[in-house]
């Protein structure tokens, strides 16, 4: 899923300071089950809004609201009948649902509610960690479904650095070697053949690289 | 009343500030002896969640406090509302209520004028 985290009320007052009737737009997806943006965030977040700025003497009116998805047009487009009452949107979508609605409604500033963090996974309750760099060109087939783009802090393909000791990397004593854990693997996979097949380079244009990216599934169009 | 203090949400606590409140005690059973397993443990940190958010907006984390007891407890109920409710009284309206006062009585004068 894609993560993320509160911005600090203090920036979000900031944000909101010029305005006194908004909507807060959750979004169902991923935001909902790392529990920074669904539709229980929306109504906390609204509240602390509205007793922050009643208490300052500078009432907000606010509409609390949560779309499927903001990162699909369908689902975007039910804000259209409403959007022009509102002087802005504070979403609390990913970084890719507030550019979108930012993209659809020309006229209506969209302000972040959250910090976009990264594609990971749900290690346990209130603890996400990340797995995918989006780079393109996956190789976890040779790497015992470990990603060296991701795990290892140099993105090397070649092996751990000097920099790992005793299965940890020297960025951080908490954080593992990413190369360790994929050699541990490849063994316990009997799969250590796999780690002469890397290739010799890797290419990053389909990666951030090659600058902003586009997916075309003619057959889907 | 809600049946399980598990039951309750951070904007359920904060709507009780919208609505007025000047402080929200939550009372919930023993820790451990919960009927749903961890119904109370799971209020306790929304309770300081909310208290946190309090804080931070200087409407003052005083104002919720959580609470422990069993059903049988009744002497012990009516001591701990009377210590919460002091705490309330020492600490006055929370800013949200001084600012619909003076709304308030702002309100005549101009209708008079």
């Amino acid at each position: 899923m894609i993560t993320g985290t509160p911005k600090p009320i203090e920036e979000i007052l900031e944000m909101v300071e010029p305005y006194d009737n908004i909507i807060v737009a959750g979004c169902h997806g991923c935001v909902t089950v790392c529990r920074v943006g669904g539709h229980k965030e929306v109504e906390v977040l609204s509240s602390t809004l509205r007793l922050a700025r009643e208490s300052g003497g500078s009432k907000i009116e606010i509409n609390e609201l949560s779309l499927e998805r903001q990162c699909d047009p369908e689902y975007v487009e039910t804000l259209r009948p409403l959007i022009d009452d509102y002087q802005a949107v504070l979403s609390i979508a990913c970084g890719a649902g507030i550019q979108f609605l930012a993209e659809k409604f020309s006229k209506t500033p969209i302000l972040p509610g959250i910090n976009t963090g990264f594609l990971g996974v749900t290690e346990r309750q209130g603890e996400w960690s990340e797995r995918c760099q989006g780079c393109g060109d996956c190789v976890l087939h040779l790497t015992g479904g470990i990603c060296p783009v991701t795990r290892c802090a140099k993105q090397l393909f070649h092996g751990p650095c000097g920099g790992s000791t005793a299965g940890k990397c020297e960025i951080d004593q908490n954080v593992q070697c990413g190369w360790q854990l994929i050699i541990d693997r490849l063994k316990a996979l009997d799969q250590m053949d796999n780690y002469l097949k890397l290739k010799p380079y890797k290419g990053w244009d389909s990666s951030r690289d090659g600058g902003p990216r586009r997916i075309i599934r003619e057959d889907m169009i | 009343m809600l049946p399980c203090t598990g039951r309750i949400e951070e904007s359920l606590l904060l709507k009780a500030f919208e609505n007025g409140a000047d402080g929200v005690m939550v009372i919930g059973c023993l820790e451990g002896d919960c009927h749903y397993v961890s119904g109370n443990i799971r209020a306790r940190e929304r309770v300081k969640r909310v208290y946190s958010i309090l804080d931070q907006i200087k409407i003052g984390p005083e104002r919720i406090r959580m609470y422990n007891l069993s059903a049988g407890e009744g002497a012990k109920f009516a001591a701990f509302a009377n210590e919460f409710v002091e705490q309330i009284m020492e600490l006055g309206p929370s800013p949200i209520n001084i600012v619909r006062a003076k709304t308030a009585q702002k309100a005549p004068e101009e209708e008079t004028l």
